[in-house]
């Protein structure tokens, strides 16, 4: 094959040749370059890898998710009849010397009688050897805020990445579906989403909590059985996350719709789709080779940034009672902790320890979205 | 390859009698393409269109450049996007080696792809960034599922060499390439698939002109070595002189004139051809001095709703009562030149 004249290859040092610049590739090395976000990263991290090891945790005796104590060995209720059957009723913390061997954190006296009316503390085989327990403090009922807190990160970030998730997907499907087809259908689409957009968010999600709330109740007396019988037990098994997961996805993804799809008309348009279009590919083809690549950046980015709201919406909910089930730790039950039981002042850990924590992880995401943001959406690299 | 159908050689527009014995690789009748504008919240009526090609008529001969010039917004991309199907054509039709295409569907009209190609004005833009040079090219080749993918990889390669880029190049993204490679990747893309003919929609006119002139003729070296036949669509009125066999002049939505290259360059006769002919700067000093410009008066008219009769009497220097009458038609003053225009005849 002849070559044009005048067009011989462009040489280039050998080295760059083989440099490959995958644009994924450099997105990564952009965030790289980002201290605040890859912190940020590593924290999200620790708390996932921490929130998905809590059984093993719990199985190894270290944390509790109701009590918290250290070791198998060192915890020992009073009598058969508490909460669970821990064999072998020994000493209690307290008797006798009146020294408690244990560094009970937080733990006030009052919450520490409570604690030891329920449990006793044997002493460890060393009495001057220091057991920890209630690192975090604990609350009024003998509840360890370190477990707590440790299964409230299970909740808050499944709401989070369950609810980024439903709306990343139904979102960009509903948006792509609009843009890509455009006429008659985009127009209805969008009006449906406009509409959407007029229904105050949170009402709707806490109405539908109380509509959830009410079903179950009705279905308690009666035989469960069905389909919403199965749904109830698994929500039950869940610890009502499975109805949070639903109220909160019903009306997030209609921001994530429209940023779908003014990408996609943006794309769509461009010579390149037109290009693949001459050559004779088929629409399926269009979208996820040509347009699905290109928009996802700034979508991944948005989804990323909106983490937060929902860990702040299911906090919301359990603060007022309408999140997950009583009993299931979250982070916005804990809060609540200080509204129902007081301690705003005497028992800080209370408030301090849950909120921390939601501020930590809120945070995380916020730094890790805008470190995404310069790595993915190409519009902002380099500002 | 050779199939020439004397039937499709109806007397229209752009078939002179002296080329009757050339191949007609592509008829364009009375080709139209209006777009829609709608209005309405959720029921949308059509209020009016944009009439961007409107009635244009003209014939390729296998082997020809045939250049399309014109100002910005005359309808010179739609038309070229209409006859690549890229556009749906509002009435009309396209014939490609005397086989209507306007009609094609599905399949079929997929195997007819693979004889008309496109290259594009913005290299930039007519590149997908996602994709590595290696996938791009080869596309073409994935989408008709021709070869194994080692099979396709060796074309890719020998589709580089032949527009001039370095095959070690597959692996590499478009943000790493200057216009003018990009201009040859976008190029290789569209030789892919071996087809004889490529509408080449301002393909130059995006670049530096330095780089210009390595473009230009690597197009006329691949038209020599392949056999192509190109419709170049362009409005630096040098480059097509240089570079097109024939050359049509459109003024909003509508062939004005057509003729050989050399012949339309030399005696342009429709008004508007010799206004657009005379704002050609002359590298000559001494001609350049002497140089005429003549400077049409107003703007181009709106394409939703052009003058009655000629469209071009808004601004016609020569302008007399039938041409806000009646619609010109293309017609062959002089061997080989048509002319729409009524103060020629």
């Amino acid at each position: 094959m002849a070559v044009a004249e005048g067009a011989e290859p462009i040489s280039l040092e050998e080295e760059s040749i083989h440099k490959s610049a995958n644009p994924w590739a450099d997105a990564w090395h952009m965030f790289r370059r980002n201290k605040a976000s890859v912190i940020s990263l590593i924290t999200i991290i620790v708390i996932v890898f921490v929130a998905i090891t809590a059984t093993f945790w719990t199985k190894a005796g270290l944390i509790d998710a109701r009590t918290g104590a250290k070791a198998r060995h060192t915890i020992n209720p009073v009598n058969q009849t508490a909460q669970d059957a821990y064999p072998d009723p020994g000493i209690c913390a307290r008797d006798g010397q009146g020294q408690n061997p244990y560094w009970c954190g937080w733990l006030d006296d009052e919450s520490l009688a409570v604690v030891q009316d329920r449990y006793c503390f044997r002493a460890a085989p060393d009495v001057n050897q220091k057991q920890w327990c209630y690192v975090l403090g604990g609350d009024s009922q003998g509840k360890d805020w370190l477990s707590q807190t440790i299964y409230g990160a299970q909740v808050s970030l499944s709401v989070g990445f369950v609810g980024a998730t439903m709306a990343l997907l139904v979102g960009l499907v509903y948006g792509v579906i609009s843009g890509y087809y455009g006429g008659r259908v985009d127009n209805i689409m969008m009006r449906i989403v406009d509409f959407m957009y007029g229904i105050p968010y949170l009402v709707l999600v806490i109405l539908l909590q109380v509509f959830f709330t009410e079903i179950a109740r009705e279905y308690q007396d009666s035989e469960r059985g069905g389909f919403v019988g199965f749904v109830l037990d698994l929500n039950q098994d869940m610890g009502g996350l499975l109805f949070l997961f639903f109220a909160l996805g019903v009306l997030s993804w209609i921001g994530m719709a429209r940023l779908a799809r003014g990408q996609v008309l943006s794309y769509r348009e461009k010579e390149f789709v037109e290009a693949a279009r001459a050559v004779g590919a088929k629409d399926r083809r269009i979208i996820f080779v040509h347009l699905l690549p290109n928009i996802m950046g700034p979508l991944i980015v948005a989804e990323t940034q909106q983490i937060p709201g929902y860990i702040f919406t299911e906090a919301f909910l359990s603060f007022i009672g309408l999140g997950v089930q009583p009993g299931t730790p979250s982070w916005g039950a804990m809060i609540s902790e200080v509204r129902t039981r007081g301690g705003f002042f005497s028992n800080r850990h209370i408030l301090l320890v849950p909120s921390l924590a939601l501020v930590i992880t809120t945070l995380s995401f916020n730094f890790l979205g805008d470190g995404l943001r310069d790595a993915l959406d190409p519009r902002l690299r380099g500002t | 390859m050779n199939q020439v159908a004397p039937d499709t050689l109806s007397e229209h527009a752009g078939a002179t009698s002296s080329e009757t014995g050339r191949e007609i690789i592509l008829e364009v009748t009375d080709l139209k393409k209006y777009f829609p504008i709608k209005s309405g919240v959720l029921f949308q009526r059509e209020v009016a269109a944009v009439k961007a090609v409107d009635g244009v008529s003209f014939k390729i001969f296998q082997g020809e450049t045939l250049g399309l010039v014109g100002e910005s917004g005359c309808g010179k991309s739609t038309t070229g996007r209409t006859i690549l199907q890229l556009y749906r054509a509002t009435s009309g039709s396209v014939k490609f080696r005397g086989q209507e295409i306007t009609s094609l569907k599905g399949t079929s009209m997929r195997k007819m792809r693979r004889e008309m190609q496109m290259v594009f004005q913005d290299p930039y833009a007519s590149l997908n960034p996602r994709m590595s040079v290696g996938r791009i090219v080869g596309e073409p080749l994935v989408v008709h599922n021709i070869g194994t993918k080692k099979e396709r990889e060796e074309r890719v390669a020998e589709l580089l060499k032949l527009v001039g880029l370095n095959p070690y190049f597959v692996n590499r993204y478009p943000h790493e390439f200057s216009g003018g490679q990009r201009q040859r990747i976008g190029l290789a893309r569209s030789l892919a698939l071996n087809p004889s003919f490529i509408v080449a929609d301002e393909p130059i006119s995006a670049l530096d002109v330095s780089i210009q002139a390595q473009v230009v003729n690597l197009l006329e070296q691949l038209q020599d070595d392949l056999g192509l036949t190109y419709l170049f669509i362009a409005h630096d009125l040098s480059m097509v002189r240089h570079l097109c066999d024939r050359v049509a002049v459109m003024y909003l939505g509508k062939i004005v004139e057509i003729a050989e290259s050399e012949e339309l360059y030399t005696n342009p006769l429709h008004p508007y051809t010799q206004a657009l002919l005379s704002a050609v700067p002359v590298p000559d000093p001494v001609v350049e001095e002497q140089r005429q410009r003549i400077i049409l008066k107003g703007d181009v008219p709106s394409p939703i709703n052009p003058p009655i009769g000629c469209n071009f009497n808004t601004r016609c220097p020569v302008a007399v009562d039938v041409c806000h009458e009646e619609d010109p038609k293309l017609e062959e003053v002089l061997p080989s030149h048509w002319v729409a225009c009524h103060r020629v005849v």
